[in-house]
């Protein structure tokens, strides 16, 4: 007598779903920890169709002019990568966007979903262990944005004052460790976005902003009137912002890296930088007014993709 | 991708040592902005909803201002509240910059919980059969008395299960604190994931932590109604 709504068969019924739940979670595991083929080139070629990884507001690297458009120096360099891959596969690609956050590009380039990260990703050792950079074509060097009338030019100053800087950022650890090295005591306030932080200076409710030289640069332009802020102070730390690509996969890489070198030499970089970083831009026709540092011009001059870590030896 | 647990002992260069010990005093942030909003959602969310009850037919400028209060603080999303706490607040009165922006966002998380906390007492009220408001009156208890003795013990069961929903939610709601500047969890996730590039061990780790709070909020007010026999 086995009927079906005896005892004993509603315990293998109950096992039975136990299993199977059991099982889920084991393809959900298993799917994360599969690794993405990493041929890039015959994986566009078969789609017919190529993801670029884009950011919504990443300065004048990369950002959206909104209705889908995406834009910025990254932008159009990837751009430029694109056409030669392009070349490379024998056809045309439809380029899609897919917006990333600083919380989920490392997994989205692993994961196959994004094929190039065109935003303001920095290239750092930790990084180059999941994925792989292309030749830097912009350092970013973090910088402090004061009110122009508070009379702060260094860092040593900000002793007892609000500083403000970024939730999710590496200029919050950089400025802890600044904190317990140079014994400087300050109240770190964490803004949720830049437009926060800055917000955060702009009403006085901090005495200075830490972040991105061109993050700064750009809500100054932005902000109503520029001329009450100015960037000062020392140069806290030097990144290379860099594309980020799939690792093991130098036939994709070797493109990318080889267009830049192409338009480092050529000068085309170079009047690409001045395109984003010196003239008008959209949408509101801002300038950024932020000449190429030192470190920029070097890895123009011998293209790499160093981690972050390189230039801090120097 | 393959797990790395081992940035958990690494140096964030802060005030804490390691990054686990960083994630506890975040969840310690957690706990206080969870725990201290809680206890404002509770005084003053029973208090509006006592006073909206008060009389039992709704009316009066003391009823009406308890509406106001319910609706102006449940009309508004949370976030949206947490900012005018920040940022427009200390504008228009100043006394509030002073205030540390922990406090603030205790106040913003612990007032829009009130708001639905008195919603819970009016339903609560509402559901008990009119004849017992009658009953109590008619053995000659004040309104007070019989709020005391017969509708609130009564209430208190009713709402019990809703309230240990709204419990949990504000543990959880407690995540808005991030936004001012407050380091509990959810800033610690968006920080050490940034930091560490280990973002899905991050949010692994932050996500047990407040599926564990929220289930020990479960727990206890479950316990203290099987103590109290309502369930």
């Amino acid at each position: 007598m086995n009927h079906w709504l005896n005892p004993p068969s509603f315990v293998g019924f109950h096992r039975q779903w136990v299993s199977v739940l059991l099982a889920a979670g084991f393809c959900a595991t298993g799917s994360v920890a599969q690794a993405q083929s990493s041929d890039t080139l015959a994986k566009v070629k078969a789609a017919g169709a190529i993801t670029m990884g884009v950011r919504d507001s990443s300065g004048a690297l990369s950002y959206t002019l909104g209705n889908g458009v995406y834009t910025g120096y990254h932008v159009e360099l990837c751009n430029a990568i694109i056409a030669n891959v392009e070349k490379a596969v024998g056809k045309k690609l439809e380029v899609k966007y897919q917006v990333v956050t600083s919380q989920n590009r490392l997994p989205l380039v692993q994961n196959g979903t994004v094929d190039i990260e065109c935003g303001s990703t920095t290239n750092n050792a930790t990084r180059q262990r999941d994925v792989a950079f292309l030749n830097t074509a912009y350092v970013e060097e973090v910088r402090t944005a004061v009110r122009a009338d508070s009379g702060i030019n260094s860092i040593a100053q900000l002793a007892g004052k609000n500083v403000a800087t970024t939730t999710g950022t590496t200029s919050v650890q950089l400025l802890r460790k600044h904190e317990r090295a140079d014994g400087i005591n300050f109240n770190e306030i964490f803004g949720k976005d830049h437009a926060d932080s800055f917000l955060l200076l702009e009403s006085g409710r901090a005495d200075a902003f830490v972040m991105d030289g061109q993050i700064l640069a750009g809500n100054i332009a932005l902000s109503k009137n520029p001329a009450n802020f100015k960037i000062t102070g020392e140069v806290l730390s030097v990144e290379p912002i860099a594309i980020m690509v799939r690792k093991d996969d130098p036939a994709f890489k070797k493109i990318g890296d080889d267009t830049i070198a192409a338009m480092a030499k050529s000068g085309e970089l170079a009047k690409l930088y001045d395109k984003w970083f010196m003239q008008a831009i959209p949408p509101k026709g801002q300038r950024l007014n932020l000449a190429a540092n030192e470190n920029t011009r070097q890895a123009w001059a011998s293209p790499n993709d160093k981690p972050a870590e390189a230039y801090q030896k120097k | 991708m393959s797990w790395h647990w081992e940035f958990l002992f690494d140096d964030p260069g802060g005030a804490a040592p390691t990054y686990w010990q960083w994630l506890f005093s975040a969840w310690g942030w957690t706990l206080a902005v969870a725990g201290l909003a809680w206890c404002v959602a509770l005084v003053v969310g029973v208090a509006i909803g006592l006073v909206r009850t008060w009389r039992g037919d709704d009316k009066g400028w003391a009823a009406g201002l308890a509406t106001a209060w319910v609706e102006l603080f449940r009309n508004i999303p949370l976030l949206v509240q947490v900012f005018l706490w920040y940022h427009v607040l200390p504008m228009l009165l100043p006394v509030f910059r002073h205030f540390s922006p922990f406090l603030l966002a205790v106040m913003a998380i612990g007032l829009f919980t009130s708001a639905r906390i008195a919603e819970q007492v009016r339903s609560g009220m509402g559901a008990l059969a009119k004849g017992q408001r009658a009953a109590a009156t008619a053995l000659g208890l004040s309104t007070g008395q019989s709020f005391r003795y017969v509708l609130l013990p009564q209430v208190g069961r009713i709402m019990w299960p809703a309230l240990t929903s709204e419990a949990m939610s504000i543990v959880k709601n407690s995540s808005v604190a991030f936004a001012v500047s407050v380091s509990e969890l959810t800033l610690f996730a968006m920080q050490a994931q940034e930091e560490t590039s280990r973002g899905i061990e991050v949010y692994l780790l932050v996500t047990g932590l407040y599926a564990f709070t929220a289930f020990m909020v479960y727990a206890l007010m479950t316990g203290i109604a099987a103590k109290a026999k309502w369930a």
